[in-house]
């Protein structure tokens, strides 16, 4: 009777789907998270304790959650290792944001411009380095910027550096990793806004006396800020979580939340400190999330 | 490329009034025009005056060119040949935010972000007026449009009809010279469209400017405007007042085009002072009178408009004017179109082809009313039918 039903009425079911996927593969796996972040480190199988076994009784369960602490979390403030980790996560997730936005603009401005079918081509040309495994790219990249590699190459034939400059393992390194793997994430939403905007808004602007830069600015740019918002979102947050390309194109003095994470969790077998170090970044990621969906809700209640 | 731009000047202090042409000069000349989009002439080469004051419509079927015309004076297109002179100055190279030009766009184009007040008040801040001159100006367009109390609104948040005297209000803001308006009703449903006609006309001889209205309504152009200049394949085909377009078309394409017409091909038979017979195969030998400009003896056709048709149920008394003058057919009702004000009659005549009547429903019960397979006469003068080229 009750799967009829679902069937009868298939949108009622792709209603709920959403939430079944959100219980099944992020609830009950933070669910899992958060209690080892309460736990401590063991020697053990699993490593940590205490460790919840519905079969030992009322009163084993009673005594695992009373051993439960928060004193993984009194652990990351009082760190400066973890601090400075998430410190540095942000400063280089808003650095590369900011580069993707200057960068990533331009381009989509001029793919939504171009005539209908070569937006289309303009649009595969994006999307194609996702035909390339992400790893390989970035070993790619080691090998331009390598000592002997073809950016120095290049310079050095160009005459414009005497020696070769040390690209790997810098700062720079990282950022052109991260700008170059983002890329698409940025363009794509701000390509979609932009191309779906009434090219009339511009044209009743300039007839109205904007020059080009205040057609630009008091027009196209504050009516492109949803896409905006959609391409810094889908940048900040998996940049903010990046492990691979600092790990392998920056140097190892100044460590993202992620590799520090990474190092809890492999390298020192501390699960409960890398789940709260987890717990911790999805909480910090969580506001800026937050934040645009009040923003959002707001334009959808102007419009109205 | 363009010399001294008068919108400079008109930025500055748009007042307007002080770059009028001089005496005699018409305000807008549009000489040897022509676009060229790949292959396609979208404008071949339109001359036209418009003088200050005036309202004129450029009318024609979708893909006349008639839009690419009206983007080339606000400036969005750049004509490949000809000039276009405003007040004497050749602005056909000049850019859109240059130029003394507005335009009332056809989905109005209003900026989503922006309120009411801000949807005006953008070209007179580009403008650089002073603040309180602003709010001044504003609230004169809003009290003009009749907008008060949405001043705060955004677009989204007003009605079809509300947005397009948004729209209206923010294009004559800056007091241009002149003020374009692309399909401007197109989107409004009939009753509000005839009353924005109205309005638009009224504002229009209020404020004395200079309107070119694009459009493919013929009533709609015909309602509203002093001059009309009909547009077919990027050439203007007929630049006339409403009445002379209607009642001396200048080519069969044209009196097809505006309003309903009576067509019979025929070929001219004999001249008769100034009265032409010309024989035709779908409604016999129709005496016309002869046109003003003189017409070939070739093929021609007979057009006349369906409410210059009389229908009697004999013919006309008036035995002496019969004898001279009165095209008189014989028929039967074959359909009956009742629209309220006017009922359409199609007559199948005796000889063949159809003829359309409108009858005026001048009594309110149906005395005068004819029915299908009724035998009737159709009669008109030979004042009634223009001859045109066929």
């Amino acid at each position: 009777m009750s799967s009829r039903r679902i069937f009868a009425r298939p949108a009622r079911f792709a209603a709920i789907a959403p939430y079944v996927w959100m219980v099944l593969f992020f609830l009950v796996p933070f669910a899992f998270v958060l209690k080892i972040s309460l736990s401590q480190t063991a020697i053990a199988q699993p490593p940590y304790e205490p460790v919840f076994d519905l079969t030992a009784g009322w009163d084993a369960l009673k005594a695992a959650f009373a051993a439960l602490s928060v004193d993984n979390f009194k652990l990351l403030v009082s760190d400066d290792i973890y601090v400075f980790a998430y410190v540095r996560s942000l400063t280089v997730a808003l650095t590369a944001t900011s580069l993707l936005l200057l960068i990533g603009y331009p381009i989509a401005y001029g793919m939504a411009r171009l005539p209908q079918r070569w937006q289309a081509v303009a649009m595969v040309l994006v999307i194609v380095p996702f035909w390339t495994s992400f790893l390989i790219r970035i070993y790619a990249w080691i090998n331009i910027l390598q000592h002997d590699g073809l950016l120095n190459q290049v310079l050095l034939a160009l005459h414009l550096v005497s020696q070769p400059v040390v690209w790997l393992s810098t700062d720079t390194a990282m950022y052109i990793g991260i700008v170059y793997s983002y890329l698409p994430f940025m363009i794509l939403p701000l390509y979609a806004t932009l191309a779906k905007m009434e090219p009339a808004l511009e044209e009743a602007a300039a007839d109205l006396g904007a020059p080009p830069w205040q057609v630009f600015w008091l027009v196209t740019f504050p009516l492109s800020l949803p896409g905006v918002g959609a391409g810094v979102l889908l940048c900040f947050i998996p940049i903010v979580g990046e492990f691979v390309i600092p790990d392998l194109l920056a140097g190892s003095n100044a460590l993202m939340i992620g590799q520090t994470l990474w190092l809890e969790f492999f390298t020192n077998k501390d699960w409960p400190v890398a789940s709260a170090a987890a717990i911790v970044l999805l909480v910090v990621l969580l506001v800026p999330l937050l934040l645009y969906e009040r923003l959002q809700k707001r334009q959808l209640e102007r419009g109205r | 490329m363009a010399e001294e731009l008068p919108g400079a000047k008109v930025a500055a202090e748009p007042a307007g009034g002080d770059a009028s042409p001089a005496a005699g000069q018409p305000l807008l000349r549009i000489e040897g025009v022509a676009k060229t989009f790949g292959t396609f002439r979208a404008v071949d080469g339109v001359s036209l005056d418009i003088k200050a004051g005036e309202f004129f419509a450029l009318l024609g079927p979708s893909g006349c060119g008639k839009t690419t015309l009206l983007r080339m004076l606000a400036g969005f297109e750049a004509p490949d040949e000809g000039r276009i002179l405003l007040g004497g100055k050749d602005i056909a190279q000049a850019l859109p935010h240059e130029r003394p030009i507005n335009m009332m766009f056809q989905n109005y184009a209003l900026f989503p972000h922006l309120s009411v007040r801000d949807n005006i008040a953008f070209g007179l801040k580009r403008a650089r007026m002073p603040r309180a001159d602003i709010a001044t100006r504003v609230a004169e367009m809003v009290a003009l449009v009749k907008l008060e109390g949405l001043e705060k609104r955004k677009p989204d948040q007003l009605s079809g009809g509300q947005r397009q005297r948004v729209a209206l209000a923010r294009a004559l803001a800056r007091r241009p010279q002149l003020l374009l308006l692309d399909e401007p009703l197109a989107a409004l449903d009939k009753k509000l469209r005839e009353n924005t006609q109205a309005e638009l006309m009224e504002l229009q001889r209020r404020l004395g400017m200079t309107f070119i209205i694009v459009t493919h309504d013929q009533e709609e152009a015909m309602t509203m405007a002093d001059r009309i200049g009909v547009m077919k394949s990027g050439k203007l085909a007929q630049v006339a007042s409403p009445r002379e377009l209607y009642e001396a078309p200048r080519s069969r394409w044209i009196a097809e085009f505006v309003g309903d017409i009576n067509l019979f091909d025929g070929e001219s038979k004999l001249r008769d002072g100034h009265r032409l017979v010309i024989g035709t195969p779908d409604a016999g030998a129709l005496v016309v009178a002869e046109p003003r400009e003189a017409v070939g003896t070739g093929k021609l056709a007979v057009a006349i408009r369906p409410e210059k048709v009389k229908l009697s149920r004999r013919g006309p008394v008036n035995e002496a004017g019969r004898e001279t003058a009165i095209n008189t057919l014989d028929g039967v009702i074959a359909d009956i179109c009742y629209l309220g004000g006017t009922t359409t009659y199609k007559v199948k005549l005796d000889t063949g082809g159809m003829l359309q009547a409108s009858v005026a429903n001048s009594a309110r019960l149906d005395v005068d009313a004819y029915s299908l397979n009724q035998h009737v006469v159709a009669w008109f003068t030979p004042d009634d039918c223009v001859v045109l080229q066929s």
